[in-house]
């Protein structure tokens, strides 16, 4: 049972993610990632941390998909909010392909890096920890003690990021 | 067969048949209270009392023209309603309505009165509501008409700004519980402080109860927050351009969210199915007046306050109920901190 739905939920993952970028329309793009997440959640799931499956839902595939759409739609539409339609880039030239194809080449090796360390370890992981990973005290015990250095560092990240995209909307406007 | 198994699969076939009973009674519920509250008798031809309204209005929907406009976008438009009335009852998969029973001894174990059983149940419920937006807004999208896509937007604006606040007024009732699980937090709610007052958390949380509900009638879209289908500016926002059974998926899945809403909230705040003189089995009893009377209230907040602007809305959702859930977040848990 648990082989079927892992596959099930597998073939959707690669699958919309492959049509989120052989298709052009770009609402459906959208929507297709949400499908992905959803199938990556499944796969949590199946992994027994349905903390992790919760929050992929309730971060990616709720939150910032919904800002997205927002964003696609009124694109779209620019006979509704005609201010907008001065802020379209047109991204049209060999630099962003350039561009594209630095990054793929990247996320290459970085797959290759990841892959090279997991094959040196057991797929499955630690008997003992298997339980702890999926309750949510261990993971908010972890997160602020072990890891309360990186936890501070993003939250500062995303502080300086949000002040960052407040900033450049006001300029705009 | 496993017995605990099949009586595990007609529990969630029961709880399925009630909740689309649940939004058939709140239809009838509905009218009738607006009827009473505006000096008029509602509904009242069909069946004794009018009873029989309900079904002649889902007939009525059934048998209309299915309708699509020529520039809608095809797919999207027969997907959007389908999305909203699945996420309305996949929220309700993980709410308890009863507590755990053997139906007097014909079980080996107990069962649990719930379709789902999920140790971070009210996080999934969270997700899955956060879902629902995706139905009104590509129903807007979709239709290919200006007041669907403004009530889309608004919905989704709304839905965003309320989503934190409802967030957080349930942080706070998981660390007063100490459990993300729902049957785990009405169980902390058993019992009453000296035998009188129930340890229900509205006692604990009247601030983030109040928070819960105000946030719960912006989630579910519902007035003085109806901005998405504002009639008097948007004709009908985001259903605009759906007629028949694609109609009949939307106001279903306003239904069985407010029902949901109401549900989580006896849950969480008002004990749950814990109640004075019953005995344990009954409980569901208890557990339905309960959500009977938030129902009552969601009805009566609509057909008493008027909508409010909508910079408003989003004022009072930003600069009022953030902050106020914020404080009682940390207050909160300034409190549970000490206290153990």
């Amino acid at each position: 049972m648990d082989q079927v739905l892992f596959y099930v939920f597998a073939a959707l993952t690669v699958v919309a993610s492959l049509f989120v970028i052989a298709q052009r329309n770009p609402m459906y793009s959208v929507l297709l990632l949400i499908a992905s997440f959803l199938g990556l959640s499944g796969l949590y799931v199946l992994l027994d941390s349905p903390f992790a499956a919760v929050t992929q839902i309730i971060v990616y595939a709720g939150a910032i998909m919904v800002l997205f759409l927002f964003v696609v739609m009124l694109l779209n539409a620019p006979h509704e909010e005609p201010p907008l339609r001065t802020t379209i880039p047109v991204t049209i030239g060999g630099r962003p392909l350039r561009v594209g194809a630095v990054l793929g080449v990247l996320f290459l090796a970085e797959m290759a890096w990841a892959l090279s360390r997991l094959a040196r370890q057991p797929i499955g992981g630690d008997e003992r920890t298997a339980g702890l990973v999926s309750s949510v005290r261990q993971i908010g015990v972890e997160l602020f003690t072990t890891h309360a250095f990186a936890f501070e560092v993003t939250s500062v990240l995303i502080l300086v990021a949000m002040v960052g995209a407040v900033a450049l909307a006001k300029r705009n406007l | 067969m496993d017995p605990v198994f099949i009586a595990q699969l007609i529990v969630i076939g029961f709880t399925f048949f009630m909740l689309l009973n649940s939004a058939a009674v709140s239809v009838y519920l509905e009218r009738k209270v607006a009827g009473d509250l505006q000096q008029r008798l509602g509904p009242n031809r069909v069946g004794p009392y009018g009873t029989l309204q309900p079904v002649a209005d889902i007939l009525k929907l059934l048998f209309k023209e299915e309708l699509r406009p020529k520039a809608a976008d095809a797919f999207l438009f027969a997907l959007a309603p389908v999305l909203s009335v699945t996420a309305a009852f996949a929220a309700f998969a993980v709410v308890p309505w009863g507590a755990e029973t053997t139906f007097f001894g014909l079980l080996p174990e107990p069962i649990k009165l719930q379709a789902g059983d999920v140790n971070v149940a009210m996080l999934v419920i969270f997700a899955v509501t956060s879902m629902g937006v995706y139905g009104i807004v590509l129903a807007g999208w979709s239709s290919n008409s200006k007041y669907s896509l403004l009530g889309a937007l608004r919905s989704s604006a709304q839905m965003i700004s309320y989503e934190l606040s409802y967030g957080l007024a349930l942080a706070a009732v998981l660390l007063l519980g100490n459990s993300l699980s729902l049957t785990e937090v009405v169980n902390a709610q058993a019992g009453s402080w000296f035998g009188v007052i129930p340890k229900w958390f509205v006692f604990l949380q009247p601030i983030g109860f109040l928070i819960f509900m105000i946030a719960g009638i912006a989630e579910t879209n519902r007035a003085p927050f109806d901005f998405p289908e504002a009639e008097q500016e948007l004709v009908a926002g985001y259903h605009t351009e759906y007629s028949s059974f694609s109609f009949a998926c939307f106001f279903l899945a306003e239904y069985v969210n407010m029902v949901t809403v109401s549900a989580v909230a006896t849950n969480l705040f008002l004990g749950g199915w814990h109640g004075p003189l019953l005995p344990e089995w009954l409980g569901w009893m208890w557990w339905m007046a309960k959500v009977l009377a938030l129902i009552y209230f969601y009805i009566w907040m609509r057909w008493t306050l008027p909508r409010y602007r909508y910079d408003q809305l989003m004022h009072f959702g930003w600069k009022v109920l953030l902050p106020a859930a914020v404080l009682n977040l940390l207050a909160t848990a300034a409190v549970v901190l000490y206290w153990s």
